[in-house]
């Protein structure tokens, strides 16, 4: 019972194929509370695919997802936003026509109480009700929730700040991928998956985004990074995990993983591809 | 039982036809990805050749095929290097948008050319019926079957042999990855879109001979059934598309023969809408497939959408609002009446086309939920005028609602067909469903605007009211965009794997977004009824629907105050310069290619 109490997420022989090609083979993870796991591997291993089927955008074709004791798998995305599951996009998906404010509000849309009454059939009419009407309640939770976006966009310094009103589509890489941590912490994750969070940034960026995930994760929150820059990897991972080919290859502490054989194989064996910023989900 | 085996060969005759045509659609999906509502009037032009070729040039059989498909070809090529090359890079909608345009120019430049009238077109064959087992088979009938059949072979040693049918082959398994290996894809895009309309016009003349007629309706027709052929058996699949040709033309047929002729449409477009749900990659999709690559933002244009302060706005309506007491005709008025029902119409379209991302083109579908339901409810339940407009606007917001459900599921362009087949479904029902909307005879006496018991019946009182019941639908509407649900459809728009992976239902917000739409759309349909004081199964066409969407992209997707705008525009300036009615279509087909090349976010801008 003690195990299951500290594990928060648990995949046993997550599997998805895609005609003959088998992107996610026979996954087994467990990730306790508290706990940062990187997974790395080559392009093409899996990995996007693997958080795919976790946050419901994909289904497994064998396999179980098991999040807090509860088996998850094959819930749709909304549910498991709702379940307290965030995630960024490795490609970047902020809402293009959508301020930084709105993108980030957005995050929090699961935690909207005084507009989503939980009320069956007529709740979806009472929501449109209420968004035209507005009564206190309903200003109060937004001008609260506008706060909590400017406390979450204070973590980034002055990257985002400024640009609060622009168009997404107007700001840089790296602040795209700022507004969408933004976004994934404004849901107040109990698990957050971040897909590559430093793709495309340069060092000093990509040394801010670490500093920062290293907050979080002293802030008690559990998180699953996909990243393929190892000096990171290594100082913010409390266990890593290889795949290759859909298989995980190797799992364990950042330093014994980077000399096993195996991993090296994996890498070099592919070529030089390891460190390409592109990687296809299938 | 010799019937059966008639409506079995009609049936495959017809879906060879209809091969043709889903054929060059798929073929264009295979390479663009995209869905050539354009299709449909290469169609009618290859008819109208034939016409030319046939009555009035009187060249032989095999030379009017010959004359056909070349002419046929020269337009496919102009419509892809003028019309949709130039749209190469822009957002995902404008080469949509671009073919619907590209649709209605070329229907009304035929229209213009050879007059509305339906025309005999003569097959030049003997009419003699051979017996085959219990049915009979017609000259015509090999005619079509044999060039159907050619014409899949010609494509198959095309497409397999040839180096230029190995590039398409490539491109439509790989753009990127072909045009890195050197495939030019301009050279590609000409030999699909030149081969596509080939068959097109073809198979608009064997269709002109095989009824002895031929109209300007015949293309939105075509441009459906191809499509739906093409869905069917599976977008960009070329076998798929000739199997779900066959098929179509089968369900037809053994549709018409149980049903009777008028159902035949609705077989059509409720195979699709079964299809779309149950298998929306069609009959022969392989299992599940990857999930779709993120699109981030590009659906649209993006845009900062230009800031009119709001004394402009107030002085602008107090404008509009006192202009009756001045010396105005009374033509100035009812202008400007149908520029504020367009603008219902436009409020409730830029909602759900601009503002959530679903383009419908079968919108006026809307109108006519909205207009017999008052006109009934007014009419046979004695509903006081003024309720009865509410009741079609809340019968508009559910049963549109529940009709476009379907939809709910797909992106992009498949909205749009089914949106477009749901609107051709709702005429249909109207038209079948005698015992309640009286059918093809169509409702009159619908008794007139009334308010509290007072007639509305001078323009300036139904001016007062219609502006009125507008301001309020749009106040309303700006309301709703500055609320959470406003972001959150926005949001949906922009990316909706994103949206849902924070937790917001694709089926909720889509549904909030066409009740309220549906609602706007429902009113403004109610008032047209009781304006008008009869309307049939046509009197919210297909037509009423372009307009919309060309209002709606003039003032800009999303935009309010576009929207309006966008409708006393392409109201009023028409009014202005005084262009006949039958140049007018062509003017806004143009109005929308013009649009979709040079300013994608409209005059105000995306919102």
């Amino acid at each position: 019972m003690a195990e299951q109490h500290t594990t928060m997420l648990s995949l046993r022989g997550l599997t998805r194929r895609f005609g003959g090609l088998t992107a996610v083979d026979a996954i087994d993870l467990d990730l306790a509370r508290g706990e940062l796991i990187s997974i790395i591997g080559p392009n093409g291993a899996g990995k996007t695919t693997l958080f795919n089927l976790v946050t419901g955008l994909d289904r497994p074709d064998a396999g179980v997802v098991h999040f807090e004791g509860q088996d998850i798998t094959g819930l749709s995305p909304e549910r498991l936003a709702a379940e307290g599951i965030a995630r960024t996009f490795q490609l970047g998906r902020v809402f293009g026509n959508l301020s930084v404010m709105d993108n980030v509000l957005i995050g929090a849309h699961t935690r909207l109480r005084a507009v989503k009454p939980a009320v069956p059939v007529i709740g979806p009419l009472l929501e449109l009700g209420l968004a035209l009407l507005r009564p206190t309640s309903v200003r109060a939770e937004e001008e609260r929730l506008r706060e909590e976006v400017k406390a979450i966009l204070a973590r980034f310094g002055e990257r985002l700040l400024p640009r609060i009103d622009q168009p997404a589509y107007s700001l840089s890489y790296a602040n795209r991928r700022r507004v969408e941590i933004a976004r994934a912490l404004a849901l107040k994750p109990r698990l957050l998956l971040l897909d590559e969070p430093t793709a495309g940034m340069n060092p000093t960026e990509t040394a801010e985004m670490q500093s920062l995930v290293a907050e979080l994760k002293a802030e008690g929150l559990t998180i699953l990074l996909i990243e393929h820059k190892l000096e990171m990897v290594m100082r913010l991972s409390d266990r890593v995990i290889v795949m290759d080919e859909g298989k995980k290859i190797a799992e364990g502490p950042g330093e014994a993983v980077r000399s096993d054989p195996k991993v090296i194989e994996a890498y070099l064996g592919h070529g030089l591809s390891g460190t390409s910023e592109q990687e296809s989900a299938a | 039982m010799s019937s059966w085996l008639d409506y079995t060969i009609n049936g495959l005759i017809v879906g060879n036809v209809y091969a043709l045509v889903a054929v060059g659609l798929a073929l264009i999906f295979g390479v663009s990805r995209l869905i050539n509502f354009a299709q449909g009037s290469i169609y009618l032009v290859g008819a109208y050749i034939g016409w030319v070729a046939v009555v009035q040039l009187h060249t032989p059989l095999p030379l009017t095929i010959i004359v056909v498909a070349v002419a046929a070809a020269l337009v496919g090529l102009i419509i892809e290097r003028f019309g949709l090359r130039p749209l190469q890079n822009s957002v995902r909608i404008a080469p949509l948008l671009a073919t619907i345009g590209i649709s209605f120019v070329l229907d009304q430049l035929v229209m213009l050319t050879f007059s509305p009238n339906p025309r005999a077109l003569p097959s030049q064959l003997p009419d003699v019926r051979f017996q085959v087992g219990g049915g009979t088979i017609g000259p015509l009938d090999l005619l079509i079957a044999g060039v159907g059949l050619t014409s899949a072979l010609l494509l198959f040693v095309f497409l397999r042999y040839s180096k230029l049918g190995w590039a398409v082959r490539a491109a439509s398994q790989d753009r990127d990855a072909a045009m890195q290996m050197g495939v030019d894809v301009n050279r590609v895009n000409q030999a699909v879109f030149g081969i596509a309309a080939a068959l097109g016009g073809v198979s608009g003349m064997l269709v002109g001979m095989y009824y002895n007629q031929i109209d300007t309706a015949m293309s939105l027709q075509a441009t459906l059934k191809g499509v739906v052929a093409e869905v069917v058996g599976g977008a960009g699949n070329v076998p798929g598309a000739v199997i779900g040709s066959l098929l179509l033309g089968l369900v037809e047929s053994y549709g018409v023969a149980v049903f009777g002729t008028s159902y035949r449409n609705l077989f059509a477009f409720l195979l699709l809408v079964v299809v779309l749900v149950l298998r929306p990659n069609g009959l022969f999709a392989s299992a599940r497939q990857a999930p779709p690559e993120p699109l981030t933002g590009t659906f649209i244009a993006p845009s900062r959408p230009v800031r009119i302060p709001r004394w402009a706005l107030l002085a602008a309506a107090a404008i509009f609002a006192v202009l009756p007491f001045f010396p105005v005709s009374f033509y100035v008025l009812q202008t400007l009446i149908n520029a504020w029902l367009l603008g219902m119409l436009a409020l409730s379209l830029t909602l759900v086309a601009g503002t959530i991302g679903q383009v419908s083109l079968g919108h006026a579908a809307l109108l006519a939920i909205g207009a017999y339901t008052s006109a009934l409810l007014s009419m046979t339940l004695s509903v006081p005028v003024g309720l009865s407009i509410i009741g079609g606007g809340l019968m508009c917001a559910a049963l549109g609602t529940a009709l476009i459900s379907p939809s709910f599921r797909l992106r992009g362009h498949y909205v749009s067909i089914a949106t477009l087949a749901i609107g051709e479904i709702v005429s249909l029902v109207i038209l079948n469903w005698e015992s309640v909307t009286r059918g093809p005879i169509g409702i009159s006496g619908i008794p007139p605007l009334s308010l509290f018991g007072y007639d509305l019946i001078s323009p300036t009182s139904i001016y007062w009211f219609s502006f009125a019941v507008m301001v309020v639908l749009a106040l309303l509407q700006g309301r709703l965009l500055t609320s959470h649900l406003g972001r959150s459809f926005r949001a949906i728009r922009d990316d909706d794997i994103a949206a849902r992976a924070y937790g917001l239902s694709l089926n909720r917000y889509k549904s909030l977004a066409f009740i309220f739409g549906g609602f706007a759309a429902g009113v403004s349909g109610g008032i047209a009824a009781h304006l008008y004081s009869y309307i049939n199964h046509e009197t919210f066409n297909t037509q009423q629907s372009i307009l919309a969407l060309t209002v709606v992209i003039l003032g800009g997707l999303g935009n309010v105050v576009g929207a309006i705008l966008g409708s006393v525009a392409l109201v009023g300036l028409p009014e202005v310069f005084r262009i006949a009615a039958e140049y007018r279509i062509l003017i806004y087909g143009i109005v929308l290619l013009l649009l979709v090349r040079f300013r994608p976010q409209g005059l105000l801008g995306t919102m």
